[in-house]
């Protein structure tokens, strides 16, 4: 029994991380309908600068995460006025190209300057090891996790629904001409949102190196699961994303625990049922639109 | 006009003696070693520390063995065994190599072996670890190691410790299952039990459901193989679940704790217990030199993979040596076979029914020296002249 919590938990944790480093992701390809297979690059970025941060130059752990957030924002909105703004309109194809020739950039880049091994960043020693509630284990770095982006996914939701930005952005996306035409500036609107899906990016990228490990090839070897995400959940909402990532993310730990088999094809089988059912994903835009 | 004259003989000299540097060395008297390491990619770190070790071996014992001068040629095939096919084919074909060695993984060793054979050249494997391959032509040499002598070591240490609950962790691609298959024959040979087997898949981002499995089934000890790299997250992930509070030991063939990361693991990697052929801590004073020298001249430590490039080279100035620089593919190989040399990593010598490098396989347990306070593996134990297990059994 106590052990299905602690699966839980730990799937939840999973979850949570899979949906900060892809919701970013979510934003430019359902939002702004633009393709970017180099969305990985930024969380990367962060992850780096984090790690530099605090390995190098001493800097406490948690002053540095907002740090790799705006770090890999500033990053995002330089790439998004010099060279993503041209390619709004231009095919998917021409999208995908241009983005996957930037992830090779920022691998070979990354591991020219800081050489090709996983690095880790140095923890205080409080978010190390596990306590135990009712016997069950909860590790106080998933624990973190858990908070954080918890209070993220909160904050993306209510600024999304409840502010002025929120309705702009939704009315960019939905008609860029009607909205421009109503004095809204959907460039500005754009690139804000781009660079802030990069900076939750970058975020991601300094959480996930203790979980997943941070080396240069970050950005193609998650793609996969970014782009997991955004099909499954469907990419209308965030609130797709972050379901899909909960369901992935559990899945996926308890699929490895109770059949370590199977363990690496459940998150695969997952999307391909849930995309049987559902083409446009959990929560996609009906054919309609 | 006196003085244009001393002038124009003094230009003479001067050109003729540039002339003379200049001159490419005729092409008999060079010997090409084409190497063919992961420089790019996941196991870039491999082919760096190869290339490495074989700069500071021609630092230290000049470019000229047996009167001809040694050419090496790096191709880089990032670990993809197809681009070390074209790789092999390009230094064989075009630049007429005598020698093609390196190889960071097993796909890339096999891929070249048929070219080798064809091209009767010796291939020097520096770091794959698979059994199989110096079965896969009669012109492979292994100056590295096999999984099989790292992993049936283990095994018997386990049950002479009185470890006698295993649960297996391992990476699910062919080195990964070479070192549990050789393990677990071992370790349940001699009364021990495994009471929980996973295979992790290759590309895994997360160890957590896997180690609360582990930690569920409460075995004396975990067995480790994961390829480089991934250990340390291993380790991390280990202690944040508190395995090592729970009282379960991790073993493993060394790679887990290579000396090329070791130090970055954290206390979590403090007693593992792996059995290996090369520690940056081997005692003797050759080996000390060794890491000294490499240290100064490239600024971190030797890990196992230098080691077996620094003795892959040694055994090509040998084998040029014993031929008097005859380039014959055969003859070479002939020259390689029985081979006896004192490496960094303690006495080894090449099997001459094999190829097989033959070694010591030492046991060796996490611990903090305390000169650098930096994180070493120490040997305690030693199994000498360890034979590949893995064709002897056969």
């Amino acid at each position: 029994m106590t052990s299905i919590l602690t699966n839980l938990f730990d799937g939840v944790a999973y979850g949570m991380l899979l949906f900060v480093l892809a919701c970013g992701l979510a934003v430019t390809l359902g939002l702004m309908n633009f393709v970017n297979l180099a969305h990985g690059a930024f969380a990367m970025a962060g992850g780096y600068v984090c790690m530099l941060l605090v390995n190098q130059h001493g800097w406490p752990f948690f002053a540095a995460l907002p740090l790799a957030f705006v770090s890999s924002a500033v990053i995002g909105i330089v790439l998004e006025r010099a060279l993503y703004r041209h390619l709004y309109t231009r095919s998917h194809l021409d999208q995908v190209l241009f983005t996957i020739g930037l992830t090779f950039m920022s691998v070979a880049a990354v591991d020219y300057m800081q050489g090709s091994s996983r690095v880790f960043i140095n923890l205080p020693a409080a978010l190390e090891g596990q306590f135990d509630v009712f016997g069950v284990g909860i590790g106080r770095y998933r624990l973190m996790i858990i908070v954080i982006c918890g209070l993220l996914t909160i904050g993306l939701q209510m600024v999304l629904a409840k502010t002025r930005f929120g309705s702009r952005l939704r009315a960019a996306v939905d008609d860029p001409r009607a909205a421009s035409g109503l004095g809204i500036n959907v460039p500005q609107v754009f690139a804000f949102t781009f660079a802030f899906g990069c900076g939750l990016a970058g975020l991601g990228g300094a959480l996930s190196a203790e979980i997943l490990g941070l080396d240069p090839y970050f950005p193609l070897k998650f793609m996969i699961y970014f782009l997991i995400v955004v099909t499954v959940g469907g990419s209308s909402s965030i609130t797709g994303p972050f379901l899909a990532s909960l369901l992935l993310g559990i899945g996926d730990v308890a699929g490895k625990y109770y059949v370590p088999k199977m363990g690496p094809f459940v998150i695969y089988t997952m999307m391909i049922v849930i995309l049987i059912w559902r083409p446009n994903g959990l929560f996609g835009r009906t054919a309609a639109r | 006009m006196f003085e244009h004259k001393t002038f124009s003989r003094a230009a003479a000299i001067a050109a003729v003696a540039g002339l003379a540097g200049l001159a490419p060395v005729k092409a008999e008297d060079t010997v090409k070693v084409g190497l063919i390491l992961p420089m790019t990619g996941g196991q870039a770190s491999t082919g760096k520390q190869i290339e490495n070790a074989i700069k500071l071996y021609m630092q230290q014992n000049g470019d000229t063995v047996a009167g001809k001068k040694i050419e090496i040629i790096v191709k880089d095939d990032a670990a993809i065994p197809d681009k070390t096919k074209t790789a092999a084919q390009e230094l064989i074909v075009n630049d007429k190599v005598s020698f093609i060695g390196g190889f960071g993984v097993t796909p890339a060793a096999l891929a070249a072996a048929p070219l080798a054979t064809q091209a009767k050249i010796p291939e020097v494997v520096m770091a794959a670890g698979t059994s199989i391959i110096t079965e896969r032509s009669p012109y492979i040499v292994r100056t590295s190691f096999t999984l099989a002598q790292s992993s049936t070591i283990i095994g018997d240490w386990a049950v002479q410790n009185g470890i006698k609950k295993v649960a297996t962790l391992t990476s699910d691609y062919a080195p990964g299952n070479d070192a549990l298959n050789f393990f677990k024959e071992h370790f349940t040979a001699g009364g021990g039990e495994v009471v929980e087997e996973v295979k992790t898949p290759l590309a895994n981002p997360d160890f957590a459901p896997f180690l609360q499995r582990m930690k569920d089934a409460k075995p004396d000890a975990i067995f480790v193989f994961v390829p480089a790299g991934q250990g340390g997250n291993f380790m991390k992930q280990y202690a944040e679940r508190g395995l090592d509070k729970a009282g379960i030991k991790v073993i493993g063939p060394g790679d887990v704790t290579d000396d090329d990361l070791l130090n970055n693991m954290g206390d979590a990697v403090l007693g593992t217990v792996t059995a290996h052929i090369y520690s940056a801590a081997h005692p003797s004073q050759m080996n000390k030199d060794f890491v000294a020298a490499y240290k100064k001249a490239f600024g971190n430590r030797p890990g196992f993979m230098a080691v077996s490039g620094y003795d892959g080279i040694h055994l090509i100035y040998e084998a040029l040596k014993k031929t008097n620089g005859d380039t014959d593919g055969t003859k070479l190989v002939e020259a390689m076979k029985g081979q006896k040399w004192e490496s960094p990593r303690g006495p080894i010598s090449i099997d001459p029914e094999t190829r097989d490098i033959i070694q010591n396989v030492y046991i060796r347990r996490v611990a903090r020296s305390k000169s650098d306070g930096e994180l070493y593996n120490v040997e305690f134990q030693v199994f000498e002249a360890v034979k590949d297990l893995g064709k002897t059994k056969k």
